[in-house]
């Protein structure tokens, strides 16, 4: 792995205790091995933005970390507790406290926008420490632009509107992490640089810590803390913007300039 | 080892499958935080928004089911039988076998395209990782609702069937309501209703897990719900026809001893 981290940066981000921990991860779906040692360490406040071409695990990578794929070896610690190990109780309790914004929204179609935000909430009470339902909604819809679609449908949303309302969906239990998986993939520019203002709006807000998978360059430059390339299942080359694109090895310029191509 | 032929491994693998799903219903669905709201608003989708559909093919099947049999029973001299012969023949065997296909067909595509959609959409995996059980939520729910409201719908057609014999005998034959549904309630005993009624639940229940699993299990992409609609149907009305022999079998046993 090539790793470019400047030592200020890193230790003025991270705390001893990583939000999530991946170790020596290895996942693979018949003969097509798709994750082959993966590591990665997501710190407080931080994001960090694994960047990887299509089919490169990068959305396996994130399902492993809420349980929704069962990696085959190595170790997923989130908030210091090992996510296979875990009974469904333990493992429901954690995904409260880790965000999932899915690549197409992933809005419940039956339901209003208003019962979309209810849904998580209803079934966790206990989050919503004695505050008014109704009050906790419209906040997470004001906090996305969009209280004035309280009441409509999923179907009545555009695709930009569609993502911010999974963002407040996303939010309303006030995680403390939240995994991203392409938040502007499908959207025209001005729609993703709008998602992508949003995304760092709530982090200064909601003081959350991110992952995202993406493979807009725009979207990772301006959204990171840190980056990391995902290829041939592993981390390839992990730093900073400004570090991975002045890096001289073949398959990092080669993937930037592939990228940035696009 | 004999390897056995492909199309054969398949079909053992899907009922193997269907099984597993089945015990996995079981496990949830006696176990606590029970979904009622979404149970009742299931049985309202399931129950109510079926009721149209099911009273027009059992009317329809009264009628029909009239119209033809009765110049037989002219020739044979039995036509006062009619009421008897039809009141058997629906609330046996052609009221519940008839609704629950026509149900495979709305209700069994209906779960497996929205569980399907739900699937491919990641709405599921959203449900999931937040905290919710969604088999419990969305699978224990159908498959209740379906159990419970299937053996209502099938009394609700076997009654307006009866009412659509009814208005052919009396514009044919000038029978009156009362006697002709007191012929038909004489002629019926609870051998005859226990198990219609009995193997209505089954049928429900072959139709909503059927559905589910078709719908909860569906391949990505578009294509993976048409096929999910499409194979829940086909699977549901064989599953029926399977479970109505067995019911008949059974019934027959018991009659005998």
């Amino acid at each position: 792995m090539i790793s470019t981290q400047n030592e200020n940066i890193k230790s003025s981000i991270q705390s001893p205790q990583p939000l999530i921990r991946m170790k020596g991860v290895k996942k693979s779906f018949g003969s097509n091995h798709v994750l082959r040692g993966m590591n990665v360490e997501l710190y407080p406040r931080e994001n960090v933005v694994i960047l990887g071409k299509s089919g490169s695990g990068k959305s396996v990578l994130i399902k492993c970390l809420v349980g929704l794929v069962e990696i085959d070896e190595g170790i997923v610690e989130v908030l210091g507790k090992s996510i296979p190990d875990m009974q469904q109780e333990e493992l429901d309790a954690i995904r409260t406290e880790v965000g999932f914004l899915f690549q197409g929204s992933a809005l419940y179609d039956s339901m209003t926008v208003r019962e979309n935000l209810q849904f998580p909430l209803r079934r966790h009470a206990e989050r919503m420490k004695g505050q008014d339902e109704n009050t906790l909604i419209i906040e997470a819809l004001k906090n996305v632009g969009l209280e004035y679609a309280i009441d409509l449908m999923p179907a009545e949303l555009s695709g930009g509107m569609k993502r911010r309302i999974a963002l407040a969906r996303t939010l309303i239990l006030q995680p403390k992490i939240i995994l991203y998986d392409e938040p502007t993939s499908g959207l025209d520019p001005i729609t993703a640089n709008e998602i992508i203002q949003l995304i760092l709006k709530i982090q200064r807000e909601f003081d959350t810590a991110a992952l995202i998978i993406t493979h807009d360059m725009d979207c990772a430059r301006v959204i990171s803390n840190r980056m990391i390339i995902l290829q041939d299942g592993i981390n390839y080359a992990e730093g900073t913007y400004e570090e991975l694109s002045h890096i001289q090895d073949p398959k990092v310029k080669a993937f930037f300039k592939e990228v940035q191509s696009r | 080892m004999i390897a056995l032929p492909k199309g054969l491994q398949s079909y053992l693998n899907e009922t193997g499958n269907i099984a597993a799903f089945a015990i996995r219903f079981f496990r949830q669905a006696f176990k606590k935080p029970f979904e009622f709201k979404e149970l009742l608003r299931q049985c309202y989708l399931i129950g109510y928004k079926s009721l149209f559909l099911v009273i027009a093919t059992g009317f329809i099947m009264g009628l029909v089911l009239t119209l033809q049999v009765r110049p037989t029973m002219i020739e044979f001299g039995a036509v006062s039988y009619m009421p008897q012969m039809v009141g058997i023949a629906i609330v046996r065997e052609i009221g519940p076998v008839v609704t629950a296909l026509i149900c495979a067909g709305k209700i069994g595509s209906g779960i497996g395209a929205e569980l399907g959609s739900m699937k491919v959409t990641e709405q599921i995996d959203a449900m999931e990782v937040s905290g919710t059980n969604p088999f419990k939520y969305l699978v224990v729910t159908r498959i209740w609702a379906c159990t419970l409201m299937l053996p209502l719908l099938i009394i609700a057609a076997d009654a307006i069937g009866l009412f659509g014999s009814f208005l052919i005998e009396t514009t044919k034959g000038n029978v009156s309501l009362t006697l002709y549904f007191n012929q038909v309630f004489d002629a019926l005993s609870f051998g005859d209703l226990l198990p219609a009624t009995f193997k209505s639940f089954f049928f429900g229940f072959a139709i909503g897990l059927v559905g589910c699993y078709k719908g909860y299990t569906s391949g990505k992409g578009t294509e993976g719900v048409g096929r999910a609609a499409n194979t829940a149907v086909v699977v549901a009305s064989l599953l029926l026809f399977v479970l109505d022999f067995l019911a008949v079998l059974v019934a027959d046993i018991i009659y005998e001893i």
